[in-house]
Parts: structure tokens; sequence; C-alpha cells
């Protein structure tokens, strides 16, 4: 499983013009995209879902091309077949937890699931654990179980990728932890490879295998973490390493308040 | 009390009349509205005046220009008769027409408001998740914007209701057959029959009071957030 990014954008406003310029590839199970506040990751994760339109370049994803200016490829995001998690979750207010769930797989007139598809849709629910809530609605939940219901809806389809955007940023300090080790089991389990965008260090030393550093629109760094010295010989992250690594990062950015972020971040 | 013919008829035309006014009304504007609300067309804003025009004309400036429209000796109005034998002028069809266009812009107005309170996200989450754009609008924008495009019918229903001006001068006053609650109040004040006009200003402003509660009730927001 291969992704290849080359994207070039620029948005315009009145105030300020900024250019997004992005090139990376991987084949990792699990890549993080570490930035400050509008360093363009949250854009070039849009790209790649097709939320949002480059002016030029080419997006490939397991040998599909979903964008490619040359020659005038551009699949709609309803076709590239991608799992996208929003920052918020973007779970519908108006469907209980088994109906957003379903929601991909129904049919436009129907609401409830078919039979056989409830019964995929419970197997997913008893597999994150929101099984006794299937029939709550967004807001009467936890913010962890929030994030499980929108993987299992991102899940159902069996998307070649799941692209998630600071999933973590909504949930407190200590359930992150523990959402983090969940996110690698339903890596494990579903073989689904992931981008996270996020700028949490925390986020880089627990999950990546490969990190793109992201300053003012382009990939100022890429790192392997798989090996020495930002993993130990049972493979498990060193976050000494990482986050020297972060530190060194983010002095290039010239941004004072990533430092102060990342001494104050335990 | 006059509960008889008098009242039973102008009641169940102006009912009828506002009915399809408002399903005509809220069918249109719930289409504008989306195109004004999720696009970004070409003189977006004069649109916008246009199909908000109704709400500040006066309903004789419309109830004309519907006439100089579909008057037989129009171009528009000849050509339905001529091809469907379908007369506008004088009947309660022309009634619905002119009530319609004065429920419009109550309508678009809600719609336009409940649909840019839709959260672009929804929408862009069920496109990731792999729906056509109609069935995004169906099962999500619609969904989460149905109640704001409830309370506008409701509203545009009220209004098709005492809908006077451009009626009268589209469809006249033609007792049984283009005469509803307002017209048949008028005539009745003119023909010095007060016990009727009482009796029909109390019948019509209970409608309206009920329909205005009805509608407050709808917007009060239903997801805690």
């Amino acid at each position: 499983m291969r992704i290849e990014i080359d994207i070039q954008k620029t948005f315009r406003s009145r105030a300020r013009e900024f250019t997004l310029d992005v090139q990376f590839s991987c084949h990792d199970d699990v890549s993080v995209v570490f930035g400050a506040s509008g360093s363009g990751k949250s854009a070039t994760l849009r790209a790649i879902a097709g939320l949002e339109r480059p002016d030029v370049g080419r997006i490939v994803v397991d040998g599909q091309v979903l964008f490619d200016s040359r020659k005038g490829v551009n699949l709609p995001a309803r076709r590239r077949a991608v799992g996208y998690v929003f920052q918020d979750y973007a779970l519908f207010p108006h469907l209980t937890v088994e109906e957003n769930v379903a929601f991909p797989v129904n049919r436009w007139w129907q609401r409830r699931p078919s039979r056989e598809v409830a019964r995929r849709v419970v197997d997913l629910l008893e597999l994150f654990e929101i099984g006794a809530l299937a029939h709550s609605y967004p807001w009467q939940i936890s913010g962890g179980q929030r994030q499980r219901a929108a993987l299992a809806r991102a899940l159902i389809r069996k998307p070649s990728i799941l692209l998630l955007d600071e999933p973590f940023a909504a949930l407190d300090p200590l359930l992150r932890i523990r959402m983090r080790q969940e996110l690698l089991n339903t890596q494990w389990l579903f073989k689904v490879p992931m981008i996270v965008i996020t700028h949490d260090p925390q986020d880089v030393a627990a999950l990546a295998e490969r990190l793109f550093i992201l300053r003012a629109g382009r990939v100022g760094k890429t790192v392997d973490l798989k090996g020495a010295p930002y993993r130990d010989a049972a493979g498990n992250p060193v976050r000494g390493a990482v986050r020297k690594l972060l530190m060194e990062a983010s002095g290039e950015m010239n941004g004072a308040d990533r430092v102060e972020e990342l001494n104050g971040s335990g | 009390m006059p509960v008889s013919q008098d009242v039973l008829i102008p009641l169940w035309l102006t009912l009828k009349v506002a009915g399809w006014a408002t399903l005509f009304a809220t069918v249109s504007g719930v289409a504008v509205a989306f195109v004004i609300a999720r696009t970004r067309v070409p003189g977006r804003d004069y649109l916008d005046a246009v199909m908000t025009l109704p709400m500040v004309l006066p309903p004789t400036v419309l109830g004309y220009y519907l006439l100089v429209l579909i008057g037989r000796r129009s171009a528009f109005g000849g050509w339905l008769h001529d091809t469907f034998g379908i007369t506008l002028v004088f009947t309660w069809q022309g009634a619905v027409l002119a009530a319609a266009i004065v429920a419009f812009p109550l309508v678009y107005k809600s719609a336009v408001a409940a649909l840019e309170g839709v959260d672009a996200q929804f929408e862009q989450a069920a496109r990731v998740l792999g729906k056509s754009e109609w069935s995004v609008f169906l099962r999500v924008t619609l969904p989460l914007a149905w109640r704001g495009i409830l309370a506008g019918g409701m509203l545009g229903f009220a209004r098709a209701l005492g809908e006077f001006g451009a009626t009268l001068m589209v469809a006249g006053n033609l007792p049984g057959r283009t005469q509803t609650l307002s017209i048949a109040i008028y005539d009745a004040v003119e023909a010095g029959r007060n016990d009727m006009a009482n009796f029909l200003v109390i019948v019509t402003s209970l409608v309206c009071v009920t329909i205005l509660v009805a509608s407050g009730k709808l917007l009060k927001p239903r997801y805690v957030r």
C-alpha cells in the first residue's frame, strides 16, 4: 500500500496569500503529519479526501489515481473510498449511533439499516464497545465514545486509507493516552493504513512510524521513526528522542510557541 | 351565529387556496434557497433581492404584475388558454398563484437561514462516506434544516390565509368561487353585515394564532451540543 502526494494550491484572501506545496510518499501503517495550525496540514488531508481541489498535482493511493491535474482526473469525494475522521467527529446529530454507523452502507431511502447491514453494524459496534449505545444520539455520549462511533462509521465500508484530523484534540488529556492505544489496536485489527495530522508531540511519539513536519505549506522534514534512536529494541517509542527531534524542528520553524508547548507537554 | 354556508364555503376555499399556495411556495422556496445557500451563482445578491421582493411590494402591485403576465390577452396567459384550456384570472387557481407568490419570501427566507445553519462539515462527511449529492441533501441537509423550513412553511401558510390585495386583483370577489375569508370580511363590512364580519375575523385570528404558536415551538433548538 503506497500513498503518493504531490500537490500545489494557492489560497487567496484579502488579507493574505498562502501557498500549499506538499510532496510526500509513504507506505507505512501510521504516518503522522505534524505542524502548527496554519501550516497546511488540514488542507493536505482534505485534498486527499477530495474536499479540497488542488490547483495542480497528483494524488495516488494504492495505485488508484484520485487526482491528476495533467490527465484531468479528479474523483469526487464519494468515489475515493477513503475514511475520514473529522476533528470533532461530525457524527450526524439527527441520527443515533447505530444509524450513523449504518449511514455509509444504507441506500438513500433508508434511515434504518436493512437486516444484512444491521448484522455488520452490530458487530462493529460491539467491536468498538459501544453496542449498548446503539440507540443513543451523538450528543448523549462521551467524547471517547463519539470517536469510536466515528471510527466505526469510517471503517464500515473498508476504506483503502484512513485519514484522521487531530483525532484527540477534542478529548481530555487522560483519555487521549487510552484512545491512542485504541487507535493502534484498530489499525492492527483492520490493517488499514492511517495518516494522522496533529500539532500534539505526544501523538507523534505514540503513533508515528513516519513523520512529515509541515511548515508554511511545505514538507520541511521527513523522518523514519521505525528504528533507533526513536524506538527501543522492543519497538516501543523512545519519547525523549522524539521530543528532541520535534524541538529541533520547532526551532527551525522559529515559532517560540511551538517550543513552549513541547516543554510543557510532560 | 351565522355558522352556515356563508362561513364554511369561504373557510374551506381559503384553506384549499392557502394549502396549495404553501405547497408551491415551499417546494420552490427550498429549491431557490438551496441555490442561494449552497452555491456561488453569479448575481446571487440580485437573485436574493428579487426573491424577497413580494414581501415588500404592495400586494396590488404584485396583482397587477400577475394580471399582466397571466391575463387572457397576454402572451403567456393566452398561450396557457389556447394550449391547455387553462384560465387563471378569476379562478381559485389564480388565487393560489397570487397567494403562493405572496407567501414565497417567508418560506424562502426561513429556508435560507435553516440551510445556512446546517454545518457544511456534515455534508462533507456524507460525501466522503460515499453519498451522492441527492443523498446528501435528502439524508443530511434536509433533516437538519427541516424545522426551520417547516416553520417558514407555516408562516407562509398564515400569510396565504390572510392574502387580500393580490388575490382580489387576480381572482376577484366571486362568492363560492374565489371569495376567500379575507375577501368575505371586506365584502361583509361593505354590505353592513357586521355579525358576519365579526365572526369571520375571529375565525381568521384564531387560525393564525394557532399557526404562529406552532411554528414558534418548531423553531426551538432541538439538538443539545
